[in-house]
């Protein structure tokens, strides 16, 4: 065990991680964005990118008709063309988990979990007797996977040990039954170096994944964040000899937003970490151009829009 | 495909225009050499010929310097220097213009990869024109006396590392300051200048401002040695800077001599670890290490020597090796067999002496020069490859264990143009960089460069600056 819990041995813990210097993640990020992805390598990274996608809808107005549809544009993403992969997960809010979860087996989406957002979600300002039941809750409704907000304000305000006692009583009640991924909301975090501080205190509470934001604040899953939290896994497994997944979210929008963060995935964390089960994207309307790339790809022009579904 | 393999991307070469055979633009007009004399140049990623070059003998040599002088007398040096000024911000144009041209032509002709010529080469040499264009007209705001004066004709000699970019350090202050040239490229890389002589007649730059002249060795000492020159610069390996400096002494020539190096890259234990890995990374691979102020010497602190190995080892395994034309390549050729031959030969003096060496599994292309990214743990001082230049994508691994130690071990060489500074402190960066007896230091970066930055060496690294208001100095007889 590297710490034992303590306020005291988590605060010691992070000081011995090695800085972020900012420049120089940004540096390394750009580099790695001009990767230019073509023809055979660009097919595959298509197919690997869908079979990540965490199909979200997390709105106000979200009601049993439109997660019903996202759920079948998750199991069948193009109505036109079967040899399209399913997506990683459906992602929405606690109460739509038990809609979502009879839609997706009715449709033959058994092995596509749900997600549910959960700890209060996006602000994570309630007590932790509210997260604690919002999260039993998602996960008897049938939620398989619960992405939890980190305290963020405890965190600032350097009570460390405040947020990993939270990350570990709900990856109790996760157990057996749920994947817990961690939302550092990294832009409140605003520093590279909160964000690696912030990532290994998910790891070490016990998160199976790390992710970015909410979605609901700006900036999200920008190329030095995931960068830093990719930086973060590869050497948390040297450690402990246990991958953790990374879950970038927010603001990825296109295929060529997902193919960078493909590169970013196979040349920091490397290529074991290029599979829906350890890195997966958030994201709503990325799918929908990685439907129009991948037509391009195999008909030599693109569509209309029109050709595909809006859900 | 199970992994995900990169599939080649490969810059299209249709946009450049090689021709057969180039002889020396003299006076404004490509003429064919005196000599009668032609040698290839080659593309060192294939080993085909691109193209022939004209081999300068004396009698061209002296076309040159006297179409120089006579652009100088008659035009250069009686045009308002705001008219100087607005020949070079067109010729910046042109050269963003056509930047994707050069950028291919200098992948082709030097083995770059595509991404550094597209990336840092072609766009720096353009800031090097923009930023001296605006000095023509405010050169007595320079620190240079109230009214600086050009030397008049200046002959320039460049290496091959960095080819269009070297022309730009060197061509752009010159003009600005009101000199005129005559240039001679690399022999093995001498196509971007003779594209530039393109860009100085569609920027109808008068003809002799800028003469080119091709050939070797023996081509720039016959221009060094000429006695119309009036004033020598000079980029390329302590030995040739010596015989310069030993052929102008007791003439009227001055000089300014950008030679070799052999960089510390000073990593502290309270460094951010995973940025100064992509330092020493940038620092020893960039252009296949063939940069004169590459971080070839790491010094890490032994604290986390094997921390920094390790990770460093990951990341090199991760460079990719390979066609330079190819957008995706990290790595490229080597630019000739002989630079590829004394790489090998430092590197196996690096076995026999007892360090050990490290190589990045990549395949290596059949044709072409190519040496995979290499690094040698247990080096000493005493050790060839930690004193000697390799120019190449070889990196020399030395321990410290104090800041003092890190110093002293830093400065021993013979060596003095860069180095680099690794930690999160301020005060150990400010610390560091004031004992550091080296011309250009980079706290927590490397191998950055910026035309306002002067640049150049101590020591046996050179006399005189580049870029900045002390590169102008280097063109300008201060008269106080």
């Amino acid at each position: 065990m590297i710490i034992d819990g303590s306020e005291s041995s988590l605060k010691s813990f992070l000081r011995t991680l090695p800085a972020v210097d900012e420049v120089g993640a940004h540096a390394r990020a750009a580099t790695l964005a001009t990767r230019s992805i073509k023809t055979s390598s660009k097919s595959w990274a298509i197919d690997m990118a869908i079979r990540m996608v965490d199909l979200t809808t997390l709105e106000g107005a979200d009601t049993p008709g439109k997660v019903r549809a996202i759920c079948a544009k998750a199991v069948r993403p193009d109505a036109t063309d079967p040899t399209v992969p399913h997506v990683g997960a459906v992602c929405v809010y606690n109460d739509m988990v038990g809609v979502a979860r009879s839609a997706l087996d009715h449709i033959g989406g058994r092995d596509i979990p749900v997600a549910a957002v959960s700890t209060a979600f996006p602000s994570g300002r309630a007590s932790l007797a509210v997260k604690l039941q919002d999260t039993t809750d998602a996960i008897a409704l049938g939620a398989a996977e619960i992405d939890m907000v980190i305290d963020r304000g405890a965190f600032l305000s350097g009570r460390y040990g405040e947020v990993f006692d939270e990350i570990v009583q709900i990856k109790a009640l996760c157990a057996d039954k749920a994947h817990l991924k961690v939302i550092l909301e990294t832009g409140e975090l605003v520093t590279l170096d909160n964000v690696r501080k912030a990532s290994y205190l998910a790891m070490l509470a016990g998160a199976d994944f790390i992710k970015t934001s909410t979605g609901k604040v700006s900036p999200a899953a920008t190329a030095p964040v995931v960068l830093v939290m990719l930086e973060a896994v590869r050497d948390f497994y040297s450690m402990t000899q246990n991958r953790i997944g990374v879950k970038p979210a927010g603001g990825i929008r296109t295929t060529k937003d997902a193919i960078k963060q493909l590169v970013l995935v196979n040349e920091i964390a490397g290529p074991e970490w290029l599979d829906p089960s350890l890195f997966r994207i958030g994201a709503s309307a990325l799918l929908n151009d990685l439907l129009m790339q991948r037509m391009k790809m195999r008909d030599g022009f693109y569509a209309s829009p029109s050709y595909v579904t809006l859900d | 495909m199970s992994a995900f393999e990169y599939a080649p991307a490969l810059e299209s070469t249709a946009i450049v225009d090689i021709k057969e055979r180039y002889g020396h633009f003299v006076n404004g007009k490509f003429q064919a050499p005196k000599s009668g004399k032609y040698f290839p140049t080659i593309n060192p990623a294939t080993e085909k010929v691109l193209s022939n070059v004209a081999l300068g003998n004396a009698s061209d040599v002296d076309l040159a310097v006297a179409a120089a002088r006579n652009a100088y007398v008659k035009v250069w040096s009686k045009m308002p220097a705001a008219e100087r000024g607005k020949y070079l911000f067109r010729i910046a144009r042109i050269l963003q213009e056509r930047a994707r041209e050069f950028a291919v032509l200098e992948t082709l002709d030097n083995g770059k990869p595509i991404r550094e010529s597209r990336d840092t080469d072609i766009p720096l040499a353009a800031a090097h024109f923009f930023y001296h264009a605006g000095w023509a007209d405010k050169l007595e705001h320079s620190g240079n006396g109230a009214s600086p004066k050009p030397y008049g004709v200046v002959a320039q000699i460049i290496p091959w590392n960095f080819p269009l970019l070297m022309l730009a350090w060197k061509v752009a202050p010159a003009l600005a300051t009101g000199n005129t040239v005559v240039l001679k490229p690399a022999e093995t890389t001498p196509l971007t200048a003779l594209l530039f002589a393109d860009v100085c007649r569609q920027a109808e730059l008068p003809a002799g401002v800028v003469n080119i002249i091709t050939g070797a060795g023996e081509t720039g000492a016959l221009l060094v040695n000429h006695p119309g020159i009036d004033k020598v610069a000079f980029t390329g390996s302590t030995e040739v800077g010596k015989l310069i400096a030993t052929s102008i002494a007791g003439t009227k020539k001055v000089a300014t001599l950008e030679l070799g190096g052999k960089a510390a890259n000073i990593i502290y234990d309270d460094a951010a670890i995973d940025q100064a890995v992509e330092g020493i990374v940038n620092g020893i691979f960039f252009n296949q290490g063939h940069v004169c102020c590459a971080g070839s010497r790491l010094l890490v602190q032994e604290s986390v020597h094997d921390e920094v190995l390790e990770k460093l080892k990951v990341r090199m395994a991760n460079i990719r090796l390979g066609n330079p034309l190819d957008k995706n390549t990290d790595i490229g050729a080597i630019n000739s067999a002989a630079q590829l031959a004394k790489i090998k030969e430092l590197t196996s003096a690096g076995d026999q002496q007892g360090a050990e060496r490290w190589s990045a599994p990549c395949e290596i292309p059949e044709a072409g020069f190519w040496f995979a990214p290499t690094v040698f743990t247990g080096v000493s001082q005493t050790h060839r490859i930690a004193r000697e230049e390799i120019f190449g994508p070889v990196l020399s691994v030395l321990t410290f264990r104090t800041p003092q130690e890190a110093i002293e071990k830093a400065n021993n060489t013979p060596y003095g143009l860069s180095a680099g500074i690794w930690t999160e402190k301020g005060s150990k960066i400010l610390w560091t960089a004031s004992k550091l007896r080296a011309g250009v230091i980079w706290a927590n970066t490397f191998n950055k460069f910026d035309p306002a930055s002067p640049f150049g060496g101590y020591k046996e690294s050179g006399w005189g600056r580049e870029g900045g208001r002390h590169g102008l100095s280097a063109y300008l007889k201060a008269i106080k």
